[in-house]
């Protein structure tokens, strides 16, 4: 199979966590949507490897597997204190800050 | 593929051993904080964070000279490196002294006795009455420090990511953990991460798609790879600008700034000091490597769009600090607009342009944090006095605090005899010299806007009539005290005598390929 077709993938993923995160308005489902474009590079990370036939790409898409799972401790830690505080993971209501 | 032989990589452990030594220490303090009693845990914390921070630097400046790259091309240790390590490690111990303070807010530290604790409850009122703060905050200082340091030494794009992450995430926690005020806290750190995670994934697919085009993701070998090819097609292009959106938010240029205000006024003052001073620092060194380093052949390229977002961050910035009713707001937005200005030296794309933007994060460095620890002791009741209209007639009852906050609003707005001044020249010459005069008239009417909102701040605060309800400035401990004179003096030597630091950065010469 083409290894393009894996990169069009890529690209459709991370758009689609690029809207995500744009357009919903739960916090965790706004992390997920950064989470899923952190994987959609590695997909391509991956694919690229492929193509240029070396393996910096692979080796690549593990550290940033360590780095996203350090990034979901420290959101869900921030998240979760919100939460604790407001009933509520609404990225809309806690809006103390403006103008 | 190759499946030979492993080499491991050869390592100067010399050269990186400022990196070493605070990710060490770093590792160390999570271990104080684990095993070492309650009342011993702070004193042994400000030992180690103070002692690995002056022993980096004795071997930042120990080594001054040294040019290599090293870890199998991963690290370069250049000119530009060192300064900016040099400047990243000072200003880190200014900012530690800041977050140290604990004479200024009647009930003790900065931090909040437990971060985890629920605002108002009983758990909290407990932890605060009986003085049992955490001191996790020092732990997460020095990672964060660490991972500046690694961030403007690397040499490719995956130690670049690892180190954005390593320097932003534990920033992310220290901005939600303020005593007072905590619900802005935890609500500046959630948009402040949520924000930052989103950036940094933009920073990771632009690298994917430039390992993609270039087959490495070594920032030469970026290069070689755009000289070497004849057409450059979708895949540089889109990677770069993907990639410096990245970097772009972390210097809060517009129209990635959003989150620059609401971090600056939720977060702690001492870590808004702190972040303020050494992000920038960080952010820019690593945007200056990359764009010079990697993208140096395509300046034509990238040069139009940086023009474009260099104008509207100057503008921006400017004009909506202007009707800013809150300091820490205010100088968020001067912030932002002060990133327009050092990007002038970014699309300069000369020796010129490199030194003049090391010496504009150095003098912009010493008078933000300066600021802030200004802003940490002007107090009211509830707190920090934020709010613009309780500083009015400060200058009348605290005559010094506040001639040392106006040195620092002229330094910031340019005015001669101050860092602010020597240092906008700089760039603003650089910037000619390399051709774009337009943009340099631009950043000179973008200045005049925002020498209006820094004088009104001094306007304010010695011809106004003091506030039904003025700010009194708090007496601080001698930890405070040393980071404001630091502060105030480096801004006023850099304005009268810039030669022996124009000298040195102007030696620091240019990234090392």
């Amino acid at each position: 199979m083409n290894p393009s077709n894996y990169i069009l993938l890529s690209a459709v993923l991370f758009s689609i966590g690029a809207i995500g995160v744009l357009v919903r308005r739960n916090a965790i489902i706004v992390f997920m949507s950064v989470e899923l474009m952190l994987n959609a590079a590695n997909l391509s990370f991956v694919t690229f490897a492929r193509m240029n036939g070396n393996l910096d790409g692979q080796v690549v898409a593990f550290f940033v597997m360590v780095v996203a799972a350090a990034e979901v401790v420290i959101g869900l830690a921030i998240i979760v204190t919100i939460f604790r505080t407001r009933r509520s993971a609404s990225i809309d209501e806690p809006s103390l800050l403006k103008y | 593929m190759n499946t030979g032989t492993f080499n491991p990589p050869e390592i100067d452990y010399l050269a990186i051993a400022p990196i070493l030594i605070i990710f060490g220490t770093a590792v160390l303090s999570v271990l104080v904080e684990a095993f070492v009693g309650r009342t011993a845990r702070r004193p042994v914390q400000l030992v180690l964070v103070i002692g690995s921070l002056l022993v980096a630097l004795y071997f930042v400046i120990s080594q001054a000279g040294t040019r290599t790259i090293t870890a199998n091309g991963a690290l370069v240790i250049d000119g530009p490196a060192l300064v900016l390590w040099g400047a990243l490690l000072v200003l880190s111990l200014l900012g530690a002294m800041l977050m140290a303070e604990r004479t200024l807010d009647p009930s003790g530290d900065v931090f909040a006795a437990r971060a985890a604790a629920l605002p108002g409850s009983e758990d909290e009122r407990q932890f605060t009455q009986r003085g049992w703060v955490q001191t996790e905050v020092w732990p997460l200082f020095l990672f964060s420090v660490s991972g500046m340091l690694m961030f403007v030494a690397a040499n490719d794009l995956l130690l670049m990511f690892v180190a954005l992450e390593v320097m932003s995430l534990p920033l992310y926690l220290l901005a939600g953990m303020a005593r007072r005020r905590r619900l802005l806290s935890q609500e500046s750190a959630l948009k402040y991460f949520l924000l930052g995670a989103f950036s940094s994934a933009f920073f990771l697919y632009g690298a994917s798609l430039l390992y993609g085009f270039s087959g490495t993701v070594s920032l030469p070998g970026i290069a070689e790879a755009i000289s070497a090819k004849p057409s450059q097609g979708p895949l540089l292009i889109l990677g770069m600008a993907l990639l410096v959106v990245g970097l772009l938010f972390k210097v809060g240029a517009v129209p990635f700034h959003q989150w620059t205000p609401d971090v600056y006024q939720g977060a702690p003052s001492a870590v808004t000091g702190f972040m303020a001073a050494t992000v920038k620092i960080a952010a820019f060194g690593a945007l200056l490597r990359v764009m010079y380093v990697a993208f140096g052949g395509i300046r034509w390229d990238w040069e139009p769009m940086l023009w474009v977002i260099a104008i509207l961050t100057m503008f921006v910035g400017s004009i909506v600090a202007l009707v800013q009713t809150d300091i820490k707001r205010m100088l968020a937005y001067s912030s932002i607009a002060q990133s327009g200005f050092i990007m002038l030296g970014v699309i300069a794309a000369s020796a010129e342009g490199l030194s003049a933007s090391l010496f504009y994060l150095i003098a912009y460095g010493f008078g933000t944090i300066g600021a802030f620890a200004v802003i940490s002791m002007v107090r009211q009741s509830g707190g920090e006095a934020t709010s613009l209209s309780a500083w009015a007639g400060l200058g009348r009852t605290s005559p010094v605090i506040g001639a040392v906050f106006a040195v620092f609003m002229l330094s910031l707005a340019g005015i001669p005899l101050t860092s602010g001044f020597v240092a906008k020249f700089g760039v603003f010459a650089a910037a000619i010299e390399s051709g774009d005069t337009w943009l340099v008239i631009a950043a000179v009417v973008a200045s005049i806007i925002a020498a209006f909102f820094y004088v009104r701040v001094i306007v304010l605060m010695y011809f106004s009539a003091p506030a039904k309800e003025p700010a009194v400035v708090a007496v601080p401990s001698a930890f405070t005290t040393i980071a404001l004179a630091a502060g105030v003096t480096v801004t006023v030597v850099l304005g009268i005598i810039p030669q022996p630091l124009l000298e040195l950065v102007a030696n620091a010469d240019v990234f090392l390929r």
